[in-house]
C-alpha cells in the first residue's frame, strides 16, 4: 500500500465551539490538501471555522491493554471530582 | 438586437457555462480515484448547479414568459444552448477533467470580478455569492494541476496532453460578438476580449509551477457561446440529463 497518500486526523471547531474535536481521517498528500479536503468532507454543511489537521502516525496514543493501570486508581477517588465547591458563574465553562 | 434580447444571450451564456459543466463533473460522483476528490468535484458540481438556478432565473424573469430555470435547463434543445465548447467535451481522464476546470476557473473567477461590478443589480448580487466558490474552485483546481504536473513521469505526460488537447478551447471565451458590445454599452458586463491579459497572466504562473508548455497556438473552435455550432458531444450530454423531464413530462418530487 506504499502508493495510498498518508492518513491525516481531522479537527474541527464548530460554529460554537470552544475547541476544536476529532470529526474523523481522510487520505491527502500533504498538509495543504488535507485542509482542502476536510473543507470538502467535513464543513459541507456549515459545520466549522476552523480546521486543524495531523498525519495520523505523529498522533502518539495509549495503548488498550494498560487502561487498568492507567485508568482503574481514579476510579476510587471521588474527592478530585470539583463537586463539592460552588463554581461562580463568572468563571464561564470549564 | 434589443438590450433585452443581449441581456438574455448573456445570462445564458453564463448559465448554460455553469449548467454544462456542473453536470460534466457530476459525472465523476462515484467513480473518482479517491474518496475525498470524489466528495471534492460533486461539491464543485453543485456549486455550480446553484449559480445555474440564478443565471437561468434570471434569464427566465428577462424573457418574461414564465419560464423557470428547471425549463431553461431540461426544455431546450442543442441549438439554443450557448456554453462555451470547453465545457462540453468530455472528461476524459481525472487529469484532463481537472485541467478544464482549470482553464475555466481562471476565466470564470476573472468574469466574476468584473460582473461584481455590474450595472445590473441582480447581475452583481449573483457574481458576489459565486465568487466565493469560484474562489475556491481555482485554488483546488490550480493545486492539482500543479500536483499532477510536476509530478510522476506519467501524471506529466497525461496533463500536457490534457493541455494540448483543451488548449483549442480555450480562444472561445474571449471572442467578443454584437451581445458583448451591448453588455459592454449598458455597463454590464465587461468585453471577452479584454479579460485574455489576466487570464494569461494567471494561467501561465500556475502552468510554470505545473512544469507544463502552453502549447504555441492561439487557433480556437468556436461556436458555443453564439450557438451557432456546438460539438457533437453536447447533444449526447442533453439525452442524459434532460431524459427524466423528456420522459416523464413536469415530474416533481
Amino acid at each position: 500500500m506504499k502508493n495510498e497518500w498518508p492518513l491525516w486526523e481531522i479537527f474541527i471547531r464548530g460554529q460554537h465551539g470552544m475547541s476544536h474535536r476529532h470529526v474523523g481521517s481522510l487520505h491527502a498528500p500533504d498538509a495543504e490538501m488535507a485542509i482542502k479536503n476536510a473543507r470538502d468532507v467535513y464543513t459541507r454543511r456549515n459545520e466549522g471555522l476552523s480546521i486543524w489537521v495531523v498525519e495520523a502516525n505523529h498522533i502518539a496514543a495509549s495503548s488498550p491493554s494498560d487502561k487498568g493501570p492507567l485508568y482503574e486508581p481514579s476510579e476510587s477517588k471521588v474527592y478530585r471530582h470539583p463537586t463539592f465547591f460552588d463554581i461562580p458563574d463568572e468563571v464561564g465553562a470549564m | 438586437m434589443t438590450r433585452d434580447e443581449a441581456f438574455l444571450q448573456f445570462l445564458l451564456r453564463m448559465g448554460d457555462n455553469t449548467l454544462i459543466l456542473g453536470h460534466r463533473v457530476s459525472e465523476w460522483c462515484g467513480h473518482s480515484p479517491v474518496l475525498e476528490e470524489d466528495i471534492a468535484l460533486a461539491n464543485t458540481a453543485l456549486d455550480l448547479i446553484g449559480q445555474t438556478q440564478f443565471w437561468l432565473g434570471l434569464a427566465g424573469e428577462v424573457q418574461g414568459d414564465g419560464k423557470s430555470a428547471d425549463d431553461i435547463a431540461f426544455l431546450r434543445d442543442v441549438w439554443d444552448f450557448r456554453n462555451l465548447l470547453l465545457v462540453e467535451v468530455p472528461n476524459g481522464d481525472f487529469g484532463r477533467t481537472l485541467m478544464r476546470q482549470f482553464l475555466f476557473d481562471a476565466w470564470h473567477s476573472i468574469q466574476l470580478g468584473h460582473l461584481m461590478k455590474s450595472s445590473d443589480e441582480r447581475v452583481a448580487a449573483i457574481a458576489e455569492k459565486a465568487s466565493k466558490e469560484v474562489a475556491y474552485h481555482l485554488e483546488r483546481s490550480a493545486d492539482t494541476v500543479v500536483g499532477l504536473g510536476d509530478g510522476t513521469e506519467e501524471s506529466h505526460r497525461r496533463m500536457q496532453e490534457s493541455l494540448d488537447y483543451l488548449w483549442p478551447y480555450v480562444g472561445e471565451m474571449f471572442q467578443s460578438d454584437e451581445v458583448d458590445a451591448e453588455m459592454v454599452a449598458a455597463g454590464i458586463a465587461p468585453d471577452p476580449a479584454s479579460l485574455r491579459d489576466d487570464y494569461d497572466a494567471l494561467i501561465t504562473r500556475i502552468l510554470a509551477d505545473a512544469t507544463l508548455t502552453i502549447p504555441d497556438s492561439r487557433f480556437g473552435h468556436k461556436g458555443g457561446r453564439t450557438g451557432k455550432m456546438h460539438t457533437e458531444h453536447l447533444g449526447h450530454l442533453l439525452t442524459q440529463m434532460q431524459w427524466l423531464q423528456r420522459a416523464y413530462p413536469g415530474s416533481n418530487w
